[in-house]
Order: C-alpha cells, then sequence, then structure tokens
C-alpha cells in the first residue's frame, strides 16, 4: 500500500464546513457531523438548525450554564444565538420537508452510487431499530452531505453498487465526505473531487466497491 | 366563567381509561411532563397506546409506567437510547408493539389529526421498510407515501405559562410536540410553572390559544435533569 495520510474526523469537519457558504441554513447531524459547527469560518454567517426546534443554534454552554431546556438533537445542551428562535415540531419538519434547509450533512453506514443513503438501522435481527429525523432531514434539504469513514472497520467499502442496509431514503446524496476522499454523486457517476495527500487514483479505487470518475489531471 | 385550572395532576387524569391512546409531549427530557406521566402511574389504568418522541429514559417518567407493564403499544420515533433499558427489555421480550414512524411523519401525522385531515402525502420514508404497504403516489414527478394522522384521547404536555382559558407560551426548546399534540388529544393536560390572570399573557405570543386545552395544572418549577445520552 502507498503511503498515504487520511484525513482525521476533525480535518474531514473542516473539509465540510470549507464547502457551507456564507448564509445557509444547516442541519447538522449526530455524530461526526455535530463537528462541523467547530470549523464555519468566522467571516461566513450560517443558520444552524436543529430538529427539535432551533434555527440559529450556537455552540455549548460554558460549564455550569447548562439548561437542560435547550438542547440539541443528540440531547446535549446547546445555545442560542442573538436572531435565534424556538417553534414546535411540525413547523421545523415542515422546514426540512418543505425544502428550506439549504443543506443537511448526515452519517452513515453506506451510500450507493446513486446516491441512496442507508443510516439508521443495521437490520440486525436483535438490534432495536430507531429512525429520529433521518427520513426526514435525507429528502428534505437543498443538498444532502454525507460524512463517513470510507471503509467499515474490517476493511469493506461503504461507498456500494446497491446497499445492503435498510434505506433511510433513495437517491437522495450529493456529496460524499470520507476519510480518504470527496466524491460527487453524479447522474454519470461516482466523481473524485479531492482526494488526501498521497493516495494514488488506483489506490483510491482499489478501496471501493463502485467504479470511480477521476478528473483527467490526477495522477 | 371558563376555569381550566385543576387542583392537582391527579385530579387531571382521574378519567383516563384502560385502552386509552396517551400522547406524551418532550424531546429528550425538554418538555416531558413529568408529574403528569408519574399520576399517570398512580392512576392505574392499562393496556395503554402511548405516543411520545423516545420510549422513556432512566427509571422515572414514561420509563417506569413501561416498567410496570401498562403500556401496550408505543409510537415513537426513537425508542433506543443509552438509558431506554425498560423499553429495550419488553421490546426484546416481544411484550410490547412498537409503531416506528420517522420524526418529522410523527409530528404531522399528530398535526394532521389536530387540524381534521384525513391523510397527507409525504416524501419521507418513501422506498424504505417504513412505507411498506402503505400507499403511494407519484406527483408532479416525485414519489409520495400516504400516511394516517394520530388521534388521542389525551395528551400530556409541559408548558411554562397558562391562564384559566388554557391558553400557553412554553420554554426554548421544551416546546416540541407540546403544541401539536394540545390539537389532536380529546382531552389535553398541560402542567405550567406559572398560572397568570387572563390578558397577562402577551397575546402576540401565545403559542398554544386555549382552545386545545381542557385542563392546566400548576407545578412548581424544578430544573430540567438531562437524560438519553
Amino acid at each position: 500500500m502507498a503511503d498515504y495520510k487520511r484525513w482525521t474526523r476533525e480535518q474531514m469537519a473542516q473539509r465540510v464546513a470549507r464547502d457551507i457558504p456564507d448564509g445557509a441554513v444547516v442541519n447538522l447531524g449526530i455524530g461526526l457531523p455535530t463537528l462541523v459547527a467547530n470549523h464555519l469560518p468566522a467571516d461566513r454567517e450560517v443558520m444552524l438548525h436543529s430538529e427539535n426546534g432551533i434555527i440559529g443554534m450556537g455552540p455549548a454552554p460554558a460549564a455550569g450554564a447548562e439548561d437542560y431546556d435547550l438542547i440539541n438533537a443528540g440531547k446535549q445542551p446547546v445555545t442560542l444565538r442573538p436572531g435565534g428562535c424556538f417553534f414546535h415540531h411540525a413547523d421545523s419538519f415542515a422546514m426540512m420537508r418543505g425544502g428550506h434547509l439549504d443543506i443537511c450533512v448526515l452519517g452513515a453506514f453506506q451510500v450507493s452510487a446513486g446516491g441512496d443513503l442507508a443510516n439508521w438501522h443495521t437490520g440486525a435481527p436483535d438490534a432495536i431499530p430507531a429512525v429520529g429525523g433521518a427520513m426526514d432531514l435525507a429528502i428534505g434539504a437543498k443538498r444532502t452531505l454525507v460524512m463517513m469513514e470510507h471503509c467499515t472497520k474490517s476493511g469493506e467499502s461503504k461507498i456500494v453498487p446497491r446497499c445492503s442496509y435498510p434505506l433511510t431514503a433513495l437517491g437522495c446524496v450529493s456529496r460524499v465526505y470520507t476519510d480518504l476522499a470527496v466524491l460527487d454523486i453524479t447522474s454519470a457517476g461516482v466523481q473524485v473531487v479531492d482526494l488526501c495527500e498521497g493516495l494514488s487514483a488506483a489506490a483510491l479505487q482499489a478501496l471501493s466497491a463502485v467504479p470511480l470518475l477521476f478528473p483527467e489531471n490526477r495522477p | 366563567m371558563i376555569d381550566k385550572i385543576c387542583p392537582s395532576a391527579a385530579a387531571a387524569l382521574a378519567d383516563v381509561a384502560d385502552g386509552a391512546t396517551v400522547m406524551i409531549g418532550g424531546f429528550g427530557t425538554a418538555g416531558l411532563p413529568d408529574e403528569l406521566t408519574q399520576a399517570l402511574l398512580d392512576q392505574g389504568a392499562r393496556e395503554l397506546t402511548v405516543v411520545n418522541n423516545n420510549a422513556g429514559n432512566g427509571d422515572s417518567g414514561l420509563a417506569a409506567l413501561l416498567a410496570a407493564g401498562r403500556v401496550r403499544k408505543i409510537i415513537c420515533s426513537f425508542p433506543r437510547q443509552v438509558d431506554s433499558h425498560h423499553f429495550d427489555r419488553l421490546y426484546r421480550a416481544g411484550q410490547i408493539e412498537l409503531e416506528l414512524v420517522p420524526q418529522g411523519n410523527l409530528a404531522e401525522r399528530i398535526r394532521a389529526a389536530g387540524a381534521g385531515i384525513g391523510g397527507f402525502f409525504t416524501p419521507t420514508g418513501y422506498g424504505t421498510e417504513l412505507a411498506r404497504g402503505k400507499e403511494t403516489r407519484e406527483i408532479a414527478g416525485r414519489m409520495y407515501v400516504l400516511e394516517s394522522p394520530i388521534h388521542a384521547d389525551f395528551a400530556l404536555i409541559k408548558a411554562e405559562r397558562g391562564d384559566r382559558w388554557g391558553n400557553l407560551s412554553y420554554r426554548m426548546t421544551a416546546r416540541n410536540f407540546g403544541p401539536v399534540m394540545a390539537m389532536a388529544a380529546r382531552t389535553t393536560v398541560a402542567t405550567v410553572h406559572e398560572v397568570v390572570e387572563l390578558g397577562a399573557l402577551d397575546p402576540e405570543c401565545v403559542v398554544t390559544p386555549g382552545l386545545f386545552v381542557q385542563r392546566v395544572v400548576c407545578i412548581e418549577r424544578a430544573p430540567t435533569r438531562g437524560a438519553g445520552f
């Protein structure tokens, strides 16, 4: 295997943050996507949406200032930025379903070459299914971005021809950020936008279960 | 004279019958009406269908109702949490029925019930196992799933301030499902931390108009505890 440096979780979050434009209304999913908030450039104003009824969500409060009536989707205490406001659940999900969010960033178990997303259930017989807002978020935002490791712990590609885990939504993903590459889901196929330092096109392809399209100037 | 103020949580829930469908507000612990779930436990109604976003945290509130074997079925979006051990045990033992609903469909189905809507087509869940067996339709080139309203006999919700007409305001993300559940139930019971004179709530800031609320119980404020993570 060639010598390459996979992106850390913070670097992945930084890479996603770079693509979020000034003025965007954004929902960050639980887990890895939550890190994106820490990397939004200071010169860009972004309105963060939380499914439990917040627009203008701010960072975690100082220790001792936690108020559990003001929490995010992961049930962690947060703050409200000036200009932020609260609303009920039906309005919150109308914002998603109605296409009023510019971007949502979600974690995933698998993404298919056609942009299908599987991120809510492993389908294991003893697993207790829990879906939360994943299905609503995936279909609602103008752009659904996914952050995930490129491969499972056992080395299998999480970019797949067809999802084997239960689906969250069909054809909803537009871009995938992994620890190895940034991939666009296009009608022509999975297009490599960026890859981590030292990783060759051939090596990335070998780690991916679907054919990848590379820009011509890549090695 | 209209006076919806109830002397106690117990008095407000005295007529919950066995087999009732009971909506319980709250997301995480924000907006969970702890005093009402405790009163429902004390009251003794059985074979309940409970509608809540989650399936109980820790050992109190909804979790205590589950542990006492009082819930036949739960309709929720996110039952699995670190501290949902009572639900987990019942579910794995086949002792509770689960209707798993995407969170936005849950909110909209509740809202639809309150708004007199007989069903609605939503893109959420299309092509997934949670839409299996449901009617689908293509509308303007997009696929939708038919979802039905969720009505309830009782809604138990937590608000911040209220008056004797039942007008309510909420506190931050404790609002969550409260306003839509209040619309969807035949009898809505709301706890508030402060009962004010008619006219004292700014009419521009009343979130739930009093006609959606039948009973108001004043509860002393206690800080909301964290849970579910």
